[in-house]
């Protein structure tokens, strides 16, 4: 289990705990979360789950992957923290971590 | 406010989410023939059936989701009758349910052959968990398993199947695999990967029966020739579920026939996911989609209409498909294309089609090629017509095709 803060677009947080294995979408769809759309379902086909991970996490969580940052490179609003959060499996290192979510998907 | 939902799959189980997230507080029961909670059924062929994750995982959401969004779930019942005039629905123990706004989320279910020996134990289809639980009994290594049928679900199986150590084979009765859906390079592709996997792929077989004793131990073909069999998984389509709407005396054709919003011609009755025939505003026809994508946007636009906020659902379609290492990734509908423009190096195992019709963007199919599949996506929606020797080059980026 590790706690994770979503901040939305307007400063909104939401703290949920997130069972270790799920994803950060996982958290987010599960707790009806707006924000995170995540219409594929996971299977990082739609980039609709773009989260920016908090720089202070951005060393905890990882780069993308190839396919990710393929699909990342045609979201809105891309940074250099842009994840996608279907591709973020939890784990007891990312207790605390704090994602924001984007003003549109 | 009183929602009641026929079905408890993708659809019902995104129409539970939707509703909530609308600030939707009345009550929502959900009615499903199976005995399980909504499920996800992409990966029941993929890494469900591969023994890659467990049950838990496929299910749409965790067990007390419902509990949370206060949302009722009716197991293993069937709607029987709906009687629009009094709002209320008869179940299969007899009871009956009263509703404000009736939502049919029936899906559909598989097309079954009518051929000898297709009731022999060890013949599978697949649609449920239940379905995929039998193959994989019968699916144990060396085991010689023959898929009837080259579409998406059978190449899926046949890809799980090898992961699994199965001897697997192939069985096709057009002259390519997947045939309606992509074009021929795309078809080609995919019986290389196959067979470069060990699969033995034939096309231009039709199927004229099954034989064994009490179970199945060879398919028979028409050219005559027989494959031994420990088991068979047929996949051949699927038959949307419109019985209890027709019988309700609602308007079907091929699905239940809904406007943009989702509605049928009963303003109280709603229906989403694959059992839908819905109007296409960017392709100017009516269409019935089975897919994921479908089910979760048809499920939002009527959450919006029951609350009040009608939005129409324009989404461009999209579809993806894994087998072994490769995604392949569809986005639009292909059908009626007079060019197919490919991009990318077949060879090279990442490449893409273009389909256009009077020069604009109807399709792409996107082989590990997620910027192509992206980039048509918005072409798409945008109604682009790129330029088919931008397209073929490489050097070109994506991103600057329009």
């Amino acid at each position: 289990m590790a706690k994770i803060t979503y901040i939305a677009h307007d400063g909104t947080k939401n703290e949920i705990d997130v069972p270790t294995g799920q994803t950060v979408k996982d958290g987010a769809v599960n707790n009806l979360i707006p924000g995170i759309l995540a219409e594929c379902g996971g299977a990082c086909a739609c980039a609709t789950c773009h989260v920016y991970v908090d720089e202070a996490w951005w060393d905890k969580t990882g780069k993308p992957g190839a396919v990710e940052a393929d699909m990342l490179d045609f979201a809105n609003e891309v940074k250099e923290t842009s994840r996608l959060s279907c591709q973020i499996e939890v784990s007891d290192a990312l207790d605390g971590l704090v994602v924001h979510i984007p003003e549109d998907q | 406010m009183k929602v009641v939902v026929v079905g408890a799959g993708h659809a019902a189980g995104q129409l539970v989410a939707a509703l909530r997230m609308q600030q939707f507080e009345g009550d929502i029961r959900l009615i499903g023939e199976e005995p399980y909670p909504p499920y996800q059924r992409p990966p029941l062929s993929k890494q469900y059936l591969s023994g890659e994750i467990d049950l838990e995982s496929v299910y749409f959401k965790p067990a007390d989701f419902y509990d949370q969004a206060k949302a009722e779930l009716s197991l293993s019942l069937r709607v029987e009758a709906i009687d629009r005039s009094g709002k209320t629905v008869t179940l299969s123990d007899g009871s009956g349910v009263d509703y404000d706004k009736l939502v049919l989320a029936t899906g559909t279910r598989v097309r079954k052959l009518t051929l000898p020996g297709a009731d022999l134990e060890g013949v599978h289809y697949l649609r449920s968990i239940e379905d995929t639980d039998a193959i994989s009994r019968d699916l144990r290594p060396g085991a010689r398993i023959v898929v009837c049928g080259g579409g998406y679900i059978g190449l899926e199986v046949a890809a799980a199947a090898v992961k699994k150590g199965a001897a697997v084979t192939v069985l096709e009765m057009a002259d390519r695999v997947m045939n309606r859906v992509v074009a021929p390079v795309v078809s080609a592709f995919y019986e290389d990967l196959h067979k470069a996997n060990g699969v033995d792929i034939r096309t231009d077989v039709k199927v004229s029966g099954f034989e064994g004793s009490g179970r199945v131990e060879k398919v028979v073909t028409e050219g005559g020739e027989d494959f031994a069999a420990d088991l068979v998984v047929v996949g051949v389509g699927v038959i949307p579920n419109t019985e209890l709407a027709e019988e309700a005396g609602l308007a079907c054709d091929n699905g239940i026939v809904v406007n943009e919003f989702a509605q049928t011609e009963d303003p109280d009755i709603l229906a989403c996911g694959d059992c839908t025939n819905h109007p296409s505003a960017i392709y100017g026809i009516n269409v019935r989609l089975e897919s994921v994508q479908n089910a979760v946007d048809q499920a939002n636009a009527v959450a919006k209409t029951i609350c009040g906020v009608p939005t129409p659902y324009i989404a461009v379609p999209w579809f993806w498909s894994d087998q072994y290492d490769v995604k392949l990734q569809i986005v639009g509908l292909s059908q009626g294309y007079d060019q197919a423009v490919v991009r990318g190096d077949p060879a090279g195992g990442s490449f893409s089609v273009f389909y256009l019709k009077k020069g604009r963007l109807i399709a792409v199919d996107a082989i590990n090629s997620p910027r192509e599949y992206m980039m048509g996506r918005k072409l798409i929606s945008e109604g682009a017509e790129p330029d088919p020797e931008k397209i073929v080059n490489t050097d070109i980026s994506v991103k600057e095709l329009v």
